[in-house]
């Protein structure tokens, strides 16, 4: 420990010293928060959407109408001929086509089934399904709104609710728990926070080894009484300390900004996160010992942090991937991290229901810092 | 004499995997000597100061640096030494004295020296009007001042100099040697590695290392008068001439030439007393040497065999230290060759 305050001043020296650290560690990350949060909204409206009207009476403009009231289809372009309906397609102006047929409202009139052509562009293939569940429920509903009056003209029903009116025989009541309103943000940002705290973490840490030994002042500080411990934990300590600043005022952001609420233990999660820092900065510490350079150092912490994106959970459902993709994903500590952010704060999960994510971390954690200790330590020998 | 030694090295010896970077290196320093290591790039200089400071274990042997033991306490030795590596490696978003106090603080001095050695660190390098200003601000000279600055905080009894002088101009280049000059007075030994044979001249004992070898050992003036380098029957002399580089080509057919360098427009050679310089200069001349254009021109030379046409003195050298390192690398090449 010989030497810990004199490297600890030091680091904050240097961080006084260089505006961009500063930058990066809290300014970067409520950027990146405010895009994932206001930008990327994976909820799927305004399709644009060609119709070619071969009717043109009052069933098919209502048909139109309540494509254009779910607010999934924009109509943008109105045809009569295949040549432009097709165009409109694969120019990629419009990615859904509709075709009523001629007889559409005399086929209606006459009890007959009447077919609607729908052309959905696939290459898109989330707002392909979008159209697709959107456009079989619209139908469902305007066939039920014409059998049941058809019904009521004869006095028959399948089924009554309580008032006595017409009903669907099954009645399904769907009930969200903890993002009522389905807002991307309250699923985006809590991953987010682990991301950008494991993202800050890494380069900074990873940073402040590889310059020095660049510049060559580590080899001059081996010279020095400082021990090994007080030069890890003087060189670490401040930067977990900067990172844990960055956790508490991306919390403030979600909070405040975005409105996520956080429906658990704040104490569980700070706590937690604490867990996860240590086992980042072990990572930082493994990263600066492989890399030579500052360039080697971003390269290898892009080879962390790039998985960290994809496999973690954060963007795709783990849930999907194939069973070795996912394994590779439990390597990960920022998998669990994930887990456990999102747990907290959406689903008021406790200590019990997290064990499986917290000892995944703990695993990780101690095989992470058992490597990057024996390394630095052979290393400096 | 090996009682007042701070430093000995016995038979030690690293290798880096197959490489060897040193062999079997045995020397003493004695205290507020200033000895200077020398010897070509990647000769091994910076691993045998690098061991010396307890940052590299040996491969082989072992040394004693103020009577620790570089294998078993290397952290003894830590306290007591200062160590100035090539690059000056300084904190250059640091200012200069944000540097000092890093390293007042590192060496763990206590609160009530701090400020004392801080003060006087500032006033031995005299860097006391640019205390506010950035490292990287500094230029080549100062930053090599306030390096030594930070190597010095702690009072150590032995500073290691590692190529202290590289791309740093001349005044610079003196001033530090002043410096030293002053510490080594003061009783710090001074350790400095170099390839600078004008640094070379200045130090109390030299040591020359050659691919992972010391080839040679001792005061200049001994390692002057070694037999190998000027062998009994020999004796030195430099020759100006106007065309030195082709009277080299001619020098170098004369048997009894043992050895001839240039030395800008003058040939040191390496007379047999065979011959008499007198004639070494007739023979210089007899190989139709052509009068250069500019040789009318030129003041004329004062020595016996000055011609219209080539105009050449002698005299009788001491070699340089140049010359003896010269001479034993040239003798090893030969020796490794045969």
């Amino acid at each position: 420990m010989r030497g810990f305050w004199a490297i600890f001043l030091k680091e904050f020296a240097h961080i006084r010293r260089d505006p961009t650290t500063i930058f990066f560690t809290f300014l970067v990350p409520v950027i990146q928060l405010t895009i994932f949060g206001f930008a990327i909204d994976v909820t799927i409206d305004h399709i644009p959407t060609v119709v070619m009207d071969l009717d043109g009476r009052q069933e098919s403009r209502r048909l139109i109408d309540a494509m254009q009231n779910t607010r999934t289809f924009d109509v943008i372009e109105r045809v009569t001929d295949d040549e432009s309906y097709h165009r409109a397609i694969t120019s990629g102006r419009a990615r859904v086509g509709v075709l009523i047929p001629a007889k559409y409202s005399d086929r209606l009139l006459l009890r007959e089934q009447a077919p609607v052509q729908i052309v959905i562009d696939g290459s898109d293939s989330q707002a392909a399904t979008a159209a697709m569940n959107t456009m079989g429920l619209l139908a469902t509903e305007l066939s039920k709104a014409r059998a049941k009056s058809f019904g009521e003209s004869l006095q028959l029903a399948v089924a009554r609710n309580e008032q006595g009116h017409f009903a669907m025989p099954i009645d399904v009541r769907p009930r969200l728990l903890f993002n009522p309103n389905l807002e991307s943000a309250h699923f985006f940002v809590p991953g987010l926070i682990a991301i950008i705290l494991q993202l800050v973490l890494l380069f900074l840490t990873t940073f402040s080894i590889v310059r020095e030994r660049e510049m060559g002042t580590l080899e001059q500080l081996f010279v020095t009484p400082v021990g090994r411990g007080g030069l890890m934990l003087g060189k670490l300590i401040p930067y977990a300390l900067m990172a844990f600043g960055e956790l508490l005022i991306v919390l403030l952001a979600m909070t405040e900004v975005f409105h996520v609420p956080i429906h658990g233990s704040l104490t569980l999660l700070l706590g937690l996160s604490w867990l996860f820092i240590v086992t980042v900065l072990g990572l930082g510490l493994l990263l600066s010992t492989l890399a030579r350079t500052q360039l080697e150092a971003i390269q290898f912490s892009f080879l962390v942090m790039l998985p960290s994106v994809f496999l973690s959970g954060f963007m795709f459902p783990r849930a999907q991937m194939p069973i070795v993709i996912r394994s590779l994903g439990n390597l990960l500590p920022v998998t669990y991290f994930v887990e456990i952010v999102r747990g907290v704060i959406l689903r008021d999960a406790d200590i019990l229901d997290l064990t499986p994510s917290i000892l995944g971390l703990s695993a990780c954690c101690a095989v992470i810092l058992t490597l990057s200790l024996l390394r630095f330590r052979k290393q400096i020998a | 004499m090996n009682e007042d030694a701070v430093i000995r090295t016995e038979h030690l010896g690293r290798r880096f995997g197959e490489v060897v970077a040193l062999r079997d290196i045995t020397l003493s320093v004695s205290r507020a000597a200033i000895f200077g290591l020398l010897g070509p790039n990647g000769s091994g200089k910076s691993t045998l100061i690098r061991m010396l400071c307890g940052v590299l274990a040996p491969s082989n042997g072992t040394a004693w640096v103020l009577g620790n033991d570089i294998r078993t306490s290397p952290e003894a030795i830590k306290t007591r030494i200062g160590y100035m590596s090539q690059k000056f490696s300084l904190y250059n978003d640091l200012s200069v004295i944000e540097n000092i106090r890093f390293y007042a603080l590192a060496y763990g001095l206590a609160p009530s020296r701090r400020r004392e050695r801080e003060q006087a660190v500032i006033d031995l390098v005299g860097i006391g009007d640019y205390v506010k200003r950035l490292a990287s601000h500094l230029s080549g000279g100062w930053k090599q001042r306030l390096a030594l600055a930070c190597a010095m905080i702690h009072e150590p009894e032995i500073l290691f100099l590692d190529e202290p002088t590289a791309g740093i101009d001349p005044v610079a280049r003196r001033d530090l040697w002043d410096l030293l000059f002053q510490l080594a007075h003061q009783g710090v030994t001074m350790f400095v590695s170099t390839h600078y044979m004008d640094e070379a001249e200045r130090c109390t004992k030299v040591g020359y290392v050659l691919s992972g070898d010391l080839i040679a050992l001792g005061e200049p003036h001994e390692l002057k008068s070694l037999p190998q380098v000027t062998p009994p029957g020999t004796r030195r002399y430099a020759v100006s001439c106007d065309d030195a580089p082709s009277a080299l080509a001619r020098a170098r057919n004369i048997p009894e030439v043992r050895d001839a360098t240039l030395f800008g427009t003058e040939l040191h050679i390496q007379l047999a007393d065979a011959m008499s310089p007198q004639t070494l200069v007739q023979r210089l001349k007899s190989h139709g040497l052509s009068p250069s254009p500019r040789a009318g021109a030129s003041a004329p030379a004062v020595g016996e065999a000055a011609t219209r046409e080539s105009h050449a003195e002698f005299r009788e050298v001491q070699p340089s230290l140049e010359d003896v390192f010269v001479t034993l690398s040239r003798a090893r090449s030969r020796s490794n060759a045969a």
